[in-house]
Formats: structure tokens, sequence, C-alpha cells
């Protein structure tokens, strides 16, 4: 494991993410866009599934977000956003659970053509497949740790369907050297299944001590 | 009376932006024992970091702020109804001012209130009426991460080999902190309610996220049993974030319930690190905070 954090700009090429491996740090830069379950329901509906008719409005949204999202990043975080006279500002943007999206990403990140999606809890098998199919990882940021999230967010670019409410928006952010880890990688190897496997082992001779 | 709008909102400010010292200490110590360079390590330095943060620009210390959870104790004379509207204000005002994230969300239409405020049950109250001359509210910030791998046992359960004992209590434990994995942003804190029914389990297991984390368990059994969970929880090597490491689970409290002879209930709630909890006390004109 390389001591020092690997800077990494968005958009990302793609010999930058074979070269990651799980249990590296990164630098993250760029833009990225938040999206949770309204986003990601939205976007399978009227993009993957095609069982919700999108509208004109809809289909903006859509050519906007193909432009911030080819070779992009898509950040599992509901923000506190505070408005003032000049914009918005975010104050707090900590990771959220990630396996709620587990029905909905893989397809995602094919419709995009992400290079990566930043949770917390790691992802599915279903997941860990596109991230290998597509040349894909997944970074881990510390839940919580939204204070020291914001302080490297320079500026809120946009927000797309704010009628979704303040944390299931879409939300464009600008960052700058954001810490994340490595747990999925493009190669298949998953941090969290190794370390749900090992504990599991663990977990299995104390519960037949007494 | 005083106005306890104000001081109400200072209590959320403060419980939202700055960890209890307590916390903050024992996140502190796990750093020696987590290898320099490792993701537990540097997530232990960013958890640290973040606190620090918070405090300095008085910003949340997580955005998922949580189900605000106040318990008041007030003396005879006060009234329910003006402590809960003044609670009710604090928390819409705290809301506009970004200290609380808008939180409270309809299950049925799915519109997010945007004020925190929902019906009876969002944000909790608990009531109870003191006897002492002084007022004392606290409040706990429960993060929705951390209280969706909580869980409630009915023992005996033959998947993890529990019985009805304190052994069965043990192993529901580590079966609970095993599920959890990372996704309660470990390192946490376990409340554990034993007995009760379904409901007052979970409210009894969350209400030892009020008491002190050097707090003593009066029963000598139970005391062992606590420093037993948190040994055998961090043997799983779960870590940080679970990015495996040597500190899952920093406390670990149990209570006992009376049950009914047909049941036997092992509740598990989980803490995330980001152990948000604050009281406020009021005697006569004078406010203090802890
Ligand atoms: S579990 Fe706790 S630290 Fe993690 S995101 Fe939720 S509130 Fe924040």
């Amino acid at each position: 494991m390389p001591d020092r954090a690997i800077p990494l700009t968005v958009p990302i090429a793609e010999p930058a993410i074979s070269n990651l491996s799980v249990g590296d740090t990164v630098l993250l830069s760029g833009i990225i866009v938040t999206a949770r379950d309204t986003a990601h329901r939205w976007l399978y509906d009227r993009f993957i599934a095609n069982t919700i008719a999108a509208t004109a409005e809809d289909q903006v949204v859509y050519e906007q977000l193909r432009t911030y999202l080819a070779g992009g990043v898509i950040y599992h975080c509901g923000p506190v956003v505070r408005q003032d006279g000049i914009g918005y500002h975010v104050t707090a943007a900590g990771p959220t659970t990630s396996i709620r999206e587990e029905p909905y990403q893989a397809d995602i990140i094919r419709l995009f053509g992400l290079r990566g999606v930043i949770g917390k809890g790691g992802m599915g098998t279903k997941t860990l497949t596109a991230l290998t199919g597509n040349s894909a990882v997944y970074f881990h940021a510390v839940g919580g740790t939204a204070a020291v999230i914001a302080e490297h967010i320079e500026c809120v670019l946009d927000v797309l369907k704010h009628e979704f409410g303040m944390p299931e928006a879409m939300w464009v952010l600008q960052v700058r050297d954001v810490p994340l880890f490595v747990t999925m990688d493009a190669h298949g190897s998953s941090l969290h299944a190794t370390v749900r496997e090992a504990s599991r082992a663990r977990l299995h001779s104390l519960l037949r001590d007494d | 009376m005083v106005d306890l709008i104000p001081p109400l909102i200072e209590l959320i400010r403060l419980s939202s932006t700055s960890l209890p010292l307590d916390v903050e200490q024992a996140l502190q110590n796990t750093l020696h024992s987590e290898h320099p360079g490792s993701p537990a390590r540097r997530t232990m330095e960013l958890i640290l970091e973040n606190a620090a943060v918070a405090r300095r620009k008085s910003v949340p210390i997580c955005q998922d702020t949580g189900t605000p959870i106040f318990t008041v104790q007030y003396p005879a004379g006060y009234a329910q109804k003006e402590l809960r509207f003044a609670i009710l204000t604090a928390v819409e005002q705290a809301t506009a001012s970004a200290f609380l994230r808008s939180n409270a969300v309809h299950p049925v239409t799915g519109i997010n209130s945007g004020s925190n405020l929902g019906d009876p049950w969002f944000p909790t109250i608990h009531f109870e009426e003191s006897g002492e001359d002084t007022l004392v509210i606290d409040l706990l910030l429960k993060g929705g991460g951390c209280e969706n791998v909580g869980r409630q046992y009915s023992l005996p359960d033959e998947t993890i080999f529990a019985g009805r004992d304190l052994d069965g209590v043990r192993k529901a434990a580590l079966d609970a902190v095993f599920q959890a994995q990372g996704m309660g942003c470990a390192p946490g804190f376990l409340g554990i309610a034993i007995g009760g029914d379904r409901g007052s389990g979970y409210l009894a297991s969350k209400q030892l996220f009020l008491e002190p984390l050097d707090a003593h368990n009066p029963d000598p059994a139970l005391a062992a049993l606590e420093e037993r969970i948190t040994l055998e929880a961090n043997q799983l090597g779960i870590g940080p974030m679970g990015f495996g490491g040597k500190n899952t689970i920093l406390k670990t409290h149990i209570t006992a319930l009376h049950r009914l002879p047909a049941s036997y209930f092992v509740t598990v709630s989980y803490m995330c690190w980001a152990y948000r909890r604050r009281r406020m006390t009021v005697r006569g004109e004078a406010i203090t905070y802890a």
C-alpha cells in the first residue's frame, strides 16, 4: 500500500483507474455530482428501464448530466446547503450508505461511462461487475466527515432537480483534493468482501465459545 | 419562566457541531492501535480533524443530523405543551440556520417537510416530571446510517446458537456488529436492552446513549458482559468504516428490563462515531450546557 495519496482529476482517464487498487488513498479534484435514492430512481425509470416517459425538461437535465458525468464521478451524498444573496454554500457533505443504490448503480455506470462512485459502506457484486467491465472504481469517503469534505468543496456550480428536496437534489460541485479510499477496484477486488469474510470466520468461532 | 427558544437553539447547535469531550477522547484513544498509513488510521485522523473543523466553524459534524431525540425532565409547574412548543420552534429555527439538515420525510408522499417537523413522533420528545427544581433537557442526534444497522433478536435464535441467557445476549450483540460491518460508521457504541417488549426494548437501548462513556454498570454481571462484548466485537477486525482494523466498538452499555414469560428480546442499538449528545440544565435564570 503506497503511503502517499494519489491525486486524481475528473474527468478521469482510463489508465489512471487501472492503476488503482484496493487500499489506495486518493485526493479527488474536479466536478462531481451528488445523487442518492430519488435521483437514481429518477434516472433509472426514465433513461434505463423507460417505464416513465421523460419530459422535455427531464431530457434537458439528462443532457446536462451527460456533460458532467462522462468520465465523471457520482457522489452518494445529501448535503446541508445554505443559500444567501451570492448563491449556495455547502456546509456539510459526507457520504450516505451506498448499498441502497445497488439495484440501479451498474446501469448508471454504463449509462454515463462513470469512472467512479463515491459513497460509504461499499456495494454488491452487481456493481463490482460493472466497475470491472467499465473501468471504474468505488471510492469510500469517511462516513460522517461532512465538515472536512465541505472544506474541499470550492463551489456549487449548479443544482439539478431542486424539487427533490435538499438531500435528494443533484448538486454539481467543484471540489479539490477530497480524501477518499479505494475499496472496490476495476480488477474485481472489494475490501468490503474481504473484511466481511474474515469477520464472518471470526464470528463463527466466537459464537461457538461459551 | 425564561424564554427557552434561544437556549434550545444553542443546545441543538452545540449537539450538531461539537462532539462531547468523552466521545472525542475515546476516538483519540484509537489512534495508537491502528497502523500508521493504514486506511483505518487515516480514517481516524480524518474523523478527528472533522470534529475539530466542525467545532471551529460551527458547522454540523455530519450532514446527517439524524432524528433529534429530546428527553425532558421537568420540575412540577412546567406545562408540557409549552415545552413542546419551545422545542419544535427551536428545531425549526435551527434547521433554517443549517445546524440541522431538513430530515423529516413523509413515508407515503415522499415529501420532505423542510423544517424537521413532522408528526408527534418527529422530532422525538420524551417527557418526565422530575421532582427536582431544575429543568434538564438532553438531546441526542441519532443518524440514519447507524439507526439502520440496529437489530432486535427474539431468543432463542438457533441461527446464532443463542439461548435465553446472558451468553445468548453476547451472541446477539456480536451478530449485530458483524451484520453492521462498517455501515453504521464504525467505530461505534452499543446500547443493548435485554428483555422488555419490542417497543420498550428499542426505547431503552437508545436512552443508554445519554450515559457518559465512563458510566459504571451497577450490576456486576452486566458490567462484565459489557466488557466482554466490546472486546470480542473488536476481535471481528471490522475496524473504522469497515476498512479492517482493531477499533470497531468503543463502548457497550447494557440495561435489563422486565419481560413477559413468553418473550426474551435482545435489542441492539448502534451509535456511530458521530455520537452527538448534549445536555442543557436550567436552574432559575441560569442555563448551563454539558
Ligand atoms: S451513521 Fe452517523 S456518522 Fe455515519 S453518516 Fe450517519 S450520522 Fe453520519
